[in-house]
């Protein structure tokens, strides 16, 4: 192995991992002896930077409670302080404040390259569970954090999605109360989501660590969707892909830094710089963006379902939009992984993409909003329907009826021509295809 | 360790082995009760603390109310609407037919008998908890003359029933009583 390299031979290194091997877990984790596929494109760059942003969102995390007052008469303007007199508080608060759309946005990408390329396909299913548990902490995270400044729009944020849960017959209200402590959003509400807040990242940390032990019993997934066969489909993670992390990690910064710096306020909402007022409902009341697609999905369900009413309807279909992923690696029917070769599903792959777009659209224009005529609860609703037949329906259909394009043999033999097959595990069979 | 239930010796001696089973659950069972009995403080300590619970009333003086008017007091961190209703309202709350409302309930069994013009509900929509418009003059009321949620579009007519929209219920009736003519109670 690797142990020989100057620096495992170093000595205090020597004596170090004689008595824990810090050093060598790590080479294997993430180090010259993880090997990783040699096709990996730079879709595959996502994981590493949610990892980089998750340890952003702390730390500026932390620096901002050092400073912030979780109290309702106090929320309001410990937030203005840091902006406005703690030394480069600003900074720090645009950082969490945007941090949290990045989160999203490399999280998302994340999710839609597994979409693509059936990462969540065996023997890969826990590895996506664990990413959708990560998911949904990540939005309870995000829903608390946005409370704390006490500005209107967290009131009512709170407000509305903890009323969600009044939606749960005979209890509902019950469990409402005991999440406000109270009776209304007030301020045991308030300091209970600041304890959340500050102790469910770390729950995310752990999570991340199952994820990526996970993602090493079996390695990353690949564009093309086949197993590696041996060394030839191959390439260690570090120098390769530390050097192409770093690359991509450079560009989002970038990215990030943009918003941080010139449009710090853009992805946020107005209304939240006026202090929370219990007596006055904003007009417009629209979640963060990164929301919306789900807020769609609530507000589409404006009728009875049998014996279940319009509003527990809507809730469940909400949180039915995301536990509907767990099935996700049953309802797939199709054995090829990777949308490159299969034409059928490239096609509703990419509708279904425009179809959470448009719900996203959707869910951040007011409840009676139309365009061209056609009120947009109706596109809500229609993309609503969609969004559950892509899964229930057209995957499950797809894997039947579609044809795939043939399978590559090997991931090397493109390059490096078919003789090498015989390298690696010629004895296995052939991908399942 | 002699935990084999396998064993032969043990599967033989049948009053051991159904001892060692009642042990076991009796055991479990205790643990269980025990770990509830952990738990239970914690999850309480949620739940609304006495000082929440102290400041649960509210008193309010109507005499300033005109007729037709409405006013907003807090209670329980909560707007409650007082609406001062004229004749032509209630007959309006009364000459609907239960049948026509969604959550169906009498105009006379949200009132206090004999006080019909005083109407309290709370100023909360029963969909997601939103604060209907329809307290100051030259908010919308909505199509039936009483409140309008702007935030999902429910519709409340001149008892605070619901009509029209997400809402599944009627806006709720705090408990209040009438402490003499002019004043009543809330909470």
């Amino acid at each position: 192995m690797a142990k020989d390299s100057a620096f495992f031979s170093n000595p205090t290194v020597k004596w170090i991992e004689h008595r824990l091997p810090i050093f060598s877990f790590l080479d294997h984790s993430l180090g010259s002896q993880y090997p990783t596929p040699r096709n990996l494109n730079y879709f595959w760059n996502f994981g590493s930077l949610a990892g980089f942003t998750l340890m952003v969102m702390i730390l500026s995390g932390v620096f901002l409670a050092m400073n912030y007052t979780p109290h309702v008469d106090h929320a309001f303007n410990s937030v203005e302080r840091i902006m406005r007199d703690v030394n480069y508080g600003w900074l720090i608060r645009y950082i969490h404040m945007n941090g949290a759309s990045m989160f999203f946005i490399v999280v998302f990408i994340h999710i839609f390259r597994g979409l693509y390329f059936g990462s969540y396909k065996p023997p890969r299913e826990i590895l996506w569970w664990l990413g959708i548990v990560i998911l949904l902490l990540m939005m309870a995270t995000a829903f608390m954090g946005y409370v704390l400044p006490w500005g209107q729009m967290s009131f009512w944020g709170a407000t509305v999605i903890t009323n969600l849960f009044s939606a749960i017959p005979l209890v509902g209200d019950k469990i409402v109360t005991l999440l406000w402590g109270g009776f209304s959003v007030d301020n045991a509400t308030l300091n209970r989501f600041f304890a959340l807040h500050y102790l469910l990242p770390f729950v995310i940390a752990g999570v991340v660590v199952l994820h990526i032990w996970a993602l090493h019993v079996h390695g990353s997934n690949n564009p093309l969707g086949i197993d590696t066969r041996g060394p030839q489909d191959t390439i260690p993670f570090h120098p390769y892909y530390t050097i192409k992390d770093a690359f991509g990690l450079a560009a989002f910064m970038i990215f990030f830094a943009f918003f941080v710096f010139f449009a710090p306020n853009y992805l946020g909402h107005p209304d939240n710089y006026i202090p929370a007022n219990p007596m006055v409902t904003p007009a417009h009341i629209v979640p963060e963006w990164y929301f919306l697609p789900f807020y769609a999905i609530l507000r589409s369900v404006t009728f009875n379902i049998l014996f279940i009413d319009a509003k527990l309807g809507g809730v469940l279909a909400m949180f039915g939009s995301i536990l509907i992923l767990f099935l996700l690696p049953w309802l797939d029917t199709s054995r090829v992984r990777s949308g490159r070769f299969r034409p059928v599903f490239k096609v509703f792959f990419w509708i279904f993409v425009v179809v959470c777009f448009l719900l996203g659209w959707v869910g951040g224009q007011s409840a009676d909003a139309s365009i061209a005529g056609i009120p947009l609860l109706r596109i809500g609703q229609f993309c609503t329907f969609w969004y559950f037949a892509h899964f229930v329906v057209i995957l499950p259909l797809l894997g039947w009826f579609e044809r795939p394009r043939p399978l590559p043999i090997s991931i090397s033999q493109p390059v490096l021509g078919g003789g090498r097959i015989a390298l690696g595990a010629a004895a296995k069979p052939m991908e399942k295809a | 360790m002699g935990s084999s239930g396998t064993s032969p010796a043990a599967a033989g001696h049948q009053g051991q082995a159904a001892r060692r089973d009642f042990l076991y659950l009796a055991a479990g069972g205790f643990g269980a009760v025990g770990v509830g009995a952990t738990l239970w403080p914690f999850i309480h300590s949620m739940n609304p603390a006495a000082d929440v619970l102290a400041l649960a009333s509210t008193e309010v003086d109507l005499t300033p109310i005109q007729q037709g008017q409405r006013i907003t007091v807090t209670w329980r961190g909560k707007p409650v609407f007082i609406d001062h209703r004229t004749a032509e309202q209630i007959k309006s709350a009364r000459d609907v037919g239960l049948q026509q409302l969604p959550d169906p309930q009498a105009d006379q069994k949200r009132v206090k008998a004999g006080k019909d013009q005083w109407l309290v509900v709370l100023g909360v929509c029963t969909h997601l908890g939103c604060v209907p418009l329809g307290q100051k003059s030259g908010e919308s009321k909505g199509e039936y003359g009483g409140w309008f949620c702007p935030c999902h579009g429910s519709h409340y007519d001149m008892s605070g029933r619901i009509r029209k929209g997400p809402a599944p219920k009627n806006l709720e009736v705090p408990d209040f009583t009438f402490t003499n003519d002019t004043t009543i109670r809330i909470g």
